[in-house]
């Protein structure tokens, strides 16, 4: 409850612009709704031309780009609802977008934070091969599920993730008493340079077996939704294994181009992958974050973060009512 | 570039694995592996984009008639994959290597390339875990590896909705 209340002050503090965002996206989605009917083949194609729809995708691609920097969340988590919830492509080809939009992110953002050292590989190995290999299986369900039941799981996941927005703290430079045995096993520590105060942080992790076991979940939703995983990824190097927030985030971007590279297999190979909706999206949210770094210094992250929970809250009841069949 | 040997000490029946650990022009302390990763990282990650960006214009202007016709795609792309397999004979797995004359299957090439180049980062750095006597992690990278050859074979399939 305590959450709800935050998110309705800070709802009202909500700049005008940000507003239009929103309105620009529920008013294609609900043009788009009623001119397409996602769900159903046999209804007659709308009136507009084949490019339309690959071009809006490019223009909401490109903002998503925007809002996802300035909310400091993956491209991916923002991708797969709105553009499933509020365009006319099937669920199928939006997850496999989805899961290329997050891999385009993280492969392109990887060098430059490995070589900042701020993503870490020895952290990143042991994780990465948990979740690539649960998103092997993930990805399997998911194209394997009845659409309806996939819609309904993903809008009880994007539920989940708003609730975890809400709830969740971070912790700048988590204590860590003592390494656990596994990860003194496998040497995973590591000293990161502050580029703030020019200092250098020491950090170990602990806890890495249950660590282990949250990527096992973190892997599965990550093939099954083509979400990215940023949002979990985050949450369990931080809070739960201890690494320092920095690293938390540079870690969980690099780790991504790993998990989602076994996932996006398996929708290629499937079948889900159509050009025409990779492309725009992938050139749409890396211009739009490009461009979002650019004016990250000129907003309020407090305003734009609430944006970005209104957009999923959006999305996630759009994905229910699809779901549930109640609004195709 | 300021060099910064570190060992990392284990409990006494842990192998001792020297960590060195360099230091980029960032003032960042990063180990030998992690610099060669991001390495190929970066060249792959470029080459993958460009490819996709460049199919993508070759596509786009119809320079290669595309198996499904830019046109038709509205009728196809609000279906059930395994509807628009059986609607458009799209190939699955590796078969749209046998049609990459035709424009849209072209763009397979940047996908694939960037589906594809973590597993040549990986390869690269198993030379550098063995020459520490890093047994864990040669392990653990060859695993990564024959996991993502495995997702990438083709060899998995779902099952229909």
């Amino acid at each position: 409850m305590a959450g709800a209340s935050r998110l309705a002050a800070r709802l009202a503090r909500l700049p005008g612009a940000a507003w239009i965002i929103v309105a620009i996206l529920v008013t294609a989605g609900i043009a788009g709704a009623a001119g397409f009917p996602a769900a159903n083949p046999a209804a007659p194609p709308d009136a507009m031309p084949w490019w339309a729809w690959p071009a809006i995708l490019l223009v909401v691609s490109f903002i998503l780009g925007i809002v996802a920097v300035l909310g400091g969340v993956g491209g991916g988590v923002l991708f797969v609802p709105i553009v499933s919830g509020f365009f006319p492509f099937h669920l199928d080809f939006v997850r496999g977008a989805g899961l290329l939009v997050a891999l385009a992110g993280a492969l392109a953002a990887g060098p430059g934070l490995l070589r900042k050292g701020l993503a870490d590989l020895r952290l990143a190995i042991p994780m990465a091969l948990i979740a690539s290999s649960c998103a092997i299986v993930g990805a399997l369900i998911g194209l394997a599920l009845p659409t309806q039941v996939v819609q309904i799981a993903l809008g009880a996941t994007v539920l989940g993730i708003v609730v975890l927005m809400l709830m969740a703290r971070k912790s700048d430079y988590p204590e860590v008493p003592k390494a656990d045995s596994l990860s003194t096993a496998l040497h995973i520590s590591g000293i990161y340079h502050e580029a703030s105060t020019g200092q250098d942080i020491d950090w170990k992790i602990h806890r890495t077996p249950q660590g282990l076991a949250a990527f096992v979940v973190i892997g599965v939703l990550a093939g099954m939704f083509g979400l990215g995983a940023g949002w979990a990824n985050v949450p369990v190097l931080n809070l739960l294994l201890g690494a320092p927030l920095k690293v938390s985030v540079a870690t969980s971007k690099f780790l991504l181009s790993i998990t989602d590279t076994s996932a996006a297999w398996i929708y290629v190979n499937n079948g889900a992958v159509l050009p025409m909706l990779v492309v725009p999206s992938i050139i749409g949210i890396m211009l739009g974050s490009i461009v979002g770094v650019r004016i990250l210094a000129r907003t309020r992250p407090a305003a734009i973060r609430t944006m970005v929970i209104v957009l999923l809250l959006l999305a996630s009841l759009r994905a229910l009512l699809k779901g549930f069949e109640i609004w195709n | 570039m300021t060099d910064q040997s570190a060992e990392c000490a284990g409990p006494a029946d842990l192998p001792v694995i020297p960590l060195a650990l360099v230091r980029p022009v960032t003032g960042a302390l990063v180990s030998e592996e992690q610099l060669v990763y991001a390495g190929h990282l970066d060249t792959g990650m470029k080459f993958g984009l460009l490819a996709l960006v460049v199919t993508f214009l070759v596509y786009l202007t119809g320079a290669l008639a595309p198996l499904v016709p830019v046109g038709e795609l509205p009728r196809f792309w609000a279906m059930p994959v395994k509807d628009y397999l059986a609607a458009t004979g799209a190939p699955t797995g590796w078969g749209w290597v046998n049609l990459l004359s035709r424009g849209d299957f072209l763009n397979f090439i940047g996908i694939a390339f960037l589906s594809g180049v973590t597993i040549f980062c990986y390869l690269a750095v198993i030379p550098i875990f063995l020459r520490k006597g890093d047994r864990a992690y040669v392990a653990l990278a060859v695993v990564e590896v024959l996991v993502l050859v495995l997702a990438a074979s083709g060899l998995l399939t779902a099952g229909g909705h």
